[in-house]
């Protein structure tokens, strides 16, 4: 095998074509960036849902001495007393569900409120006997499902005033993330059909503007392999050359979208470093490569009889 | 050398066979010249030999190896065997004369030594020593086709087939092709041609195959061109 022969003529392939390379560089930059998009938010759910998940909790809030006119039915019967919270504590410690539990007594309400909203005017009208105090568990398994067992139990309990968890609260973040995990996966699959279609054309271009060649090749025995390998070759640059664009764009949607808009915007949760960036485009790749190489092989067996 | 067993071949979607029932045996080192009008079967013939096309009936061997069991990727094994030259030259434009000759070689693998040291020799045996830096476009048509010899020859194949290889030339120069062939064929390389110069084949008096049909009307050792009654 010649390696300077066979380069030679992967790039004289590649120059002769020069605008269906470019187009099967672009498009297949734009199917692997929007595949590495799909991958960086499937990355980001995930990590997301290990930064949360660990931290998520059940709130119960207990009524306040303001609560029978708002909850006239599980607070009828005003603030809620200590044996009350006393009782749920125990419940929950006994609830195969549940890791941990601890409380939060009003005045411990009140100090993390002033320590949350220290500009804010309302903070000097608020009083402690305002603020509920709670009861907050850990799940062992915070899935929704467990999540809503534990919300059907105390909701409606006699000195209960709400429930709620932080899932709920983060609801939107992760349909934001699976939308756009969603739509750039179709543009994916849309592009990845386009930059196949392209690389057949191209790479039967390639085939026919050089049949003198291959035709003398053929007829002093060289092998199929020797034959076919820089039209191979030349679907592997292309590839290749729409990979590097493709990490390129997934790189600046990293540092453009994530870093500058999304972290700013949702500053209460993480989001996935530039480890994962370098993931995806360790997995994009391979992709690329099998999907410019495949079809190349492709449109050989029907464009190159040997 | 080259034998076919009774063989046939019928393209799809046609009804007359391009060949009918053809059996001979071409020895190692003959010279053979194949004629026959157009669309007698020459084309045919040849492709059987070098397998781009498979008999629909018989056998063909070529160097005592059956081609029906012939796997594909041993094919180019069977072509490194052939060399083969055509009316058209089929050299490439962007290439000198030395590297048209060294791409036979390349393409096959050989090392840049062998090729360095095969490929001045090739052109000095066709004559064009000193012109292996000229591009096809500057020689003259019997060159170029010295030049399609050399490439055929250069891997030292034991059959060169040859497709009106005087096709394009005028007589004086066919006769320094024919004058080529002829050493080559005595170096003992076996060398099956396809013509239809008379003046060739009467001169040359080899042995004739004329196709007719697709049917082997004629096998003739020291033939001419017509009949001889």
């Amino acid at each position: 095998m010649r390696a300077q022969f066979v380069f030679s003529e992967i790039f004289i392939g590649l120059r002769r074509n020069l605008t269906m390379t470019i187009a099967v560089i672009v498009s297949a930059a734009v199917a692997l960036g929007m595949l590495g998009v799909a991958l960086l938010m499937l990355f980001q759910t995930s990590h997301m849902k290990t930064y949360w998940y660990d931290k998520v909790e059940v709130s119960v809030f207990l009524c306040t001495k303001e609560d029978p006119g708002r909850h006239p039915t599980t607070c009828a019967s005003g603030q809620s007393t200590q044996s009350q919270m006393d009782a749920l504590v125990a419940d929950m410690k006994s609830n195969p569900l549940v890791q941990t539990v601890y409380t939060e007594t009003q005045a411990e309400a009140y100090a993390r409120y002033r320590g949350q909203g220290k500009d804010a005017a309302m903070v000097d009208y608020v009083t402690a006997d305002q603020l509920p105090a709670s009861v907050r568990v850990k799940l062992k398994d915070p899935s929704t499902q467990n999540i809503e067992a534990i919300r059907s139990t105390y909701q409606g309990q006699q000195g209960v005033e709400a429930v709620s968890d932080q899932k709920t609260i983060l609801q939107p973040l992760f349909k934001l993330f699976n939308g756009l995990t969603v739509s750039a996966t179709t543009v994916a699959v849309v592009m990845v059909g386009l930059a196949l279609m392209l690389i057949v054309n191209t790479v039967r271009l390639s085939a026919f503007s050089r049949r003198r060649e291959t035709g003398i090749m053929r007829l002093v025995g060289a092998s199929n392999f020797y034959i076919r390998l820089p039209f191979l070759m030349e679907g592997a640059v292309a590839g290749l050359g729409g990979v590097a664009v493709a990490g390129l764009g997934v790189a600046s949607f990293k540092f453009f979208l994530i870093d500058r808009v999304l972290a700013p915007s949702f500053s209460f949760t993480s989001f996935i470093g530039w480890d994962k960036v370098l993931l995806t485009i360790a997995i994009l790749i391979p992709i690329g490569l099998v999907m410019a190489v495949g079809a190349s092989a492709m449109s050989l067996r029907k464009y190159l009889k040997v | 050398m080259i034998r076919f067993d009774q063989v046939s071949k019928t393209y799809p979607n046609q009804n007359r066979p391009a060949l009918r029932d053809i059996s001979l045996e071409i020895e190692r080192g003959e010279f053979v010249f194949v004629i026959g009008s157009s669309g007698s079967g020459k084309s045919t013939f040849m492709r059987l030999i070098l397998r781009e096309e498979r008999p629909s009936v018989g056998r063909v061997y070529v160097a005592g190896k059956d081609l029906s069991k012939l796997s594909n990727w041993k094919i180019p094994q069977l072509r490194r065997q052939i060399g083969t030259v055509f009316q058209d030259f089929r050299l490439l434009p962007n290439k000198t004369v030395e590297q048209n000759v060294a791409f036979a070689l390349e393409v096959i693998g050989k090392s840049r030594p062998t090729i360095a040291k095969a490929v001045p020799e090739v052109l000095d045996l066709v004559g064009l020593g000193g012109k292996g830096g000229r591009f096809p476009n500057e020689l003259s048509g019997g060159e170029q086709q010295r030049v399609a010899i050399a490439r055929a020859f250069v891997n030292r194949p034991m059959v060169l087939i040859a497709d009106e290889p005087t096709g394009n030339l005028d007589p004086e120069t066919s006769v320094g092709i024919m004058k080529l062939l002829d050493r080559i064929n005595r170096a003992g390389t076996t060398v099956v041609m396809v013509t239809h110069d008379q003046a060739i084949v009467n001169q040359m008096r080899r042995r004739v195959l004329e196709l007719d049909g697709g049917n082997l009307v004629r096998d003739q050792s020291r033939g001419v061109y017509g009949y001889v009654r």
